[in-house]
């Protein structure tokens, strides 16, 4: 357990230290819900209808904006080898890097996506159940995208080559997470798919760390 | 029992298998010609017209059988890169490796006759009813394998990292599968839905069944060349293959 | 205790070496020897557990690697710098030990990066430092680990004549305390007895 904390109280020392990398996958998330209405119309009851999907979209986009940074430096330093070589576990290291990976890039999305569905003019109760989904749904998008991040270290056309891969995977993420916010709004009840995202969640907190961990330990042979 | 594990363990060897694939692909292929030429007998000339679609029905004896393929190659791959990953043979993650276009391919052609079904049927070259959408994803899902193994350089690697990605999508598939036909019937209810196909006449199940059987011993034959020349290029350095392409 | 018998390695195509082994107990230690491209950081890497090897088996106290007890007894000091950058020297040796599970309090931390020589400099960040004194704070961690089997790979590159003194008397040290060292290099170095092994 101490050597889980000590991870996730690393990773978030060392992004203090670089505050910019965190803050533009932030941005990214902001200027991105912002482009949709660019370019689809300022209709207020088309953007009330299309707001779940754009800052579900735009939350995933942002999430894999910041995963191929999960593992590269620490790859690149050799700091990832002296883990892989540690006594603790390393899929119990990794799991630290996944949290503080989440802290750092999902839980501002969570934080800040009520204050962009204000843009959509969706109402206080859609507003709640969004930051619920994505509360539910941003860990889950950090757990499968470290595989993704380790299956890809240090391949070329690393961060493409990732998106390829992970978007597949986010998708029942998506169609629930956006689903329970339109449910919501169509007045219908939306037990059922926070429910199975919090079931996917579960699942994936089981056993993508130790899939991470395997290609991990691929990636340094 | 002893002996015949020991001789199966034999062909997980590039050297031993690449004569067994060799003398088995003629076999394949014929078994191909054979089904292929009775369920399109089948297909064209005994299923009966439909009522409603008319003639037009017909490629879902290409179209049926493609899906099936797809998915059932996937798990076919996710089985030897599994086996390779587990067991840690290299015969087995080239047989993942072979099967991958092939996967592709079928779920491409299902895509592609799922196309030119819905045009004429429902007037749009595309639908997002839910069979199509799932299909299209584990198309995605094939590109991905294929292309982590073609961007890691070192084969073992490649091969393990491919097994690790297959695995982790085959687990996904009924869950994504699940999600997308949620998705389908909460927002376009069953009005478009690929798989009310005509109500099966026994004729057009038997048809469906043996263009089936021709696309799988088309796999078959297919994936065996190909892991042929998997192992050619990849054994390279060694005698026997020195040898061989003499 | 640690006991090699019959490694064989390749990369990509190219056998480096076949039937490699030996055997060290307490107080003992490994020179490997080859010139470039020998395979030398290969078999470190085969040894630690990092590569799987093509065949062969590393026995450590009798139980086969990688095990726990392994990892635990063990550092490895490859080619890579291993310290992050952005913290300092005084942060990076806490938080490996955090990460080992091995409790190390500040006192113990101050003392290593003083016998390493970077007093003054534990509370600035490794990225200001020299390249020599980079190497010092991961060497600092061969004294805050306490391991018993040191693997070091070409541990003496980087060093200034001071620094490489030092490190001989630490590694001399933890011989007569009962380690084991397996070291390589393409220099002679400046620990006395040792076996060795030339690929």
């Amino acid at each position: 357990m101490n050597a889980f904390l000590a991870t996730v109280r690393r990773d978030l020392l060392l992004a203090m230290r670089r505050k910019s990398e965190v803050l533009t996958a932030v941005f990214f998330f902001v200027i991105v819900t912002s482009l949709f209405p660019l370019g689809i119309g300022p209709e207020p009851v088309l953007l009330k209808k299309i707001a779940p999907g754009i800052l579900w979209v735009a939350a995933l986009l942002a999430t894999l904006l910041g995963l191929p940074r999960l593992f590269a430096a620490d790859h690149v330093d050799g700091t990832l080898e002296q883990m892989a070589l540690s006594p603790s576990p390393l899929g119990l290291l990794v799991a630290g890097k996944i949290l503080a990976h989440w802290l750092l890039c999902g839980l501002p999305l969570v934080l800040l996506a009520p204050v962009l569905g204000l843009q959509f003019d969706l109402d206080a109760s859609a507003l709640g159940i969004l930051t619920l989904a994505l509360l539910l749904g941003t860990p889950l998008l950090s757990l499968i995208g470290a595989i993704g991040a380790a299956l890809t270290l240090g391949v070329r056309g690393g961060g493409v080559l990732l998106a390829l891969l992970v978007l597949p995977l986010y998708i029942p993420a998506l169609i629930f997470g956006a689903g329970a916010v339109e449910a919501h709004i169509a007045g219908l009840d939306v037990g059922g798919h926070l429910s199975l995202l919090a079931a996917m969640l579960v699942l994936a907190a089981f056993f993508a760390p130790w899939a991470t961990t395997a290609a991990l330990r691929i990636a340094l042979e | 029992m002893r002996q015949s594990l020991i001789h199966w363990f034999k062909y997980g060897s590039p050297q031993s298998f690449y004569p067994l694939a060799g003398r088995m692909i003629p076999w394949f292929w014929a078994a191909a010609a054979v089904f292929g030429i009775a369920g399109l007998w089948i297909s064209f000339f005994v299923a009966p017209t439909d009522a409603q679609q008319g003639e037009g029905y017909r490629i879902i004896f290409v179209h049926v059988p493609a899906s099936w393929m797809s998915m059932f190659i996937y798990m076919v791959m996710a089985f030897w890169a599994g086996l390779g990953l587990a067991l840690n043979t290299r015969v087995s993650a080239m047989m993942a490796q072979s099967l991958a276009p092939t996967g592709a391919l079928m779920a491409a052609l299902s895509l592609w006759t799922g196309a030119l079904w819905g045009k004429p049927m429902w007037g749009a070259w595309w639908v997002w009813d839910a069979r199509l959408t799932s299909e299209l994803i584990l198309f995605f899902l094939y590109l991905g394998f294929m292309a982590l193994q073609a961007a890691i350089d070192d084969p073992r690697r490649a091969d393990k990292a491919g097994a690790i990605l297959a695995l982790v999508g085959v687990v996904n598939i009924p869950i994504i599968y699940f999600s997308v036909k949620w998705w389908n019937t909460l927002h376009q209810g069953s009005t478009i839905n690929l798989n009310k196909a005509p109500s099966m006449a026994q004729t057009m199940l038997w048809g469906m069944l043996l263009m089936a059987l021709a696309f799988w011993m088309y796999s078959i034959a297919v994936a065996l060349m190909r892991v042929r020349a998997i192992i050619l290029e990849r054994e390279r350095h060694t005698e026997w293959v020195k040898h061989a392409v003499e | 205790m640690l006991n090699v018998s019959g490694l064989a390695c390749s990369r990509g195509e190219r056998r480096l070496f076949t039937d490699v082994g030996f055997s060290l107990a307490a107080g003992e230690w490994l020179h490997v020897q080859g010139e470039n491209g020998s395979g030398k950081t290969s078999l470190m890497r085969l040894l630690v557990g990092l590569s799987p090897a093509d065949a062969g088996k590393v026995f450590w106290r009798n139980e086969p690697t990688p095990s726990v007890e392994f990892r635990r007894d063990l550092i490895y000091l490859g080619h890579h710098a291993a310290v992050k950058e952005d913290l300092t020297p005084l942060e990076n040796l806490r938080l490996a030990a955090a990460l080992d599970g091995i409790a190390l309090d500040e006192r113990g931390a101050l003392a290593a990066l003083i016998r390493l020589g970077l007093r003054g400099r534990e509370e600035l960040p490794v990225r200001v430092l020299s390249a020599g004194q980079k190497r010092r704070v991961l060497l600092a961690r061969l004294l805050t680990r306490p391991a018993v089997l040191w693997v070091l790979d070409e541990a003496f590159n980087a060093l200034d004549v001071a620094a490489v003194k030092l490190l001989g008397e630490l590694i001399a040290e933890h011989l007569s305390a009962g380690g084991m060292a397996v070291l390589t290099s393409h220099q002679p170095l400046p620990v006395p007895g040792g076996k060795v092994l030339v690929l």
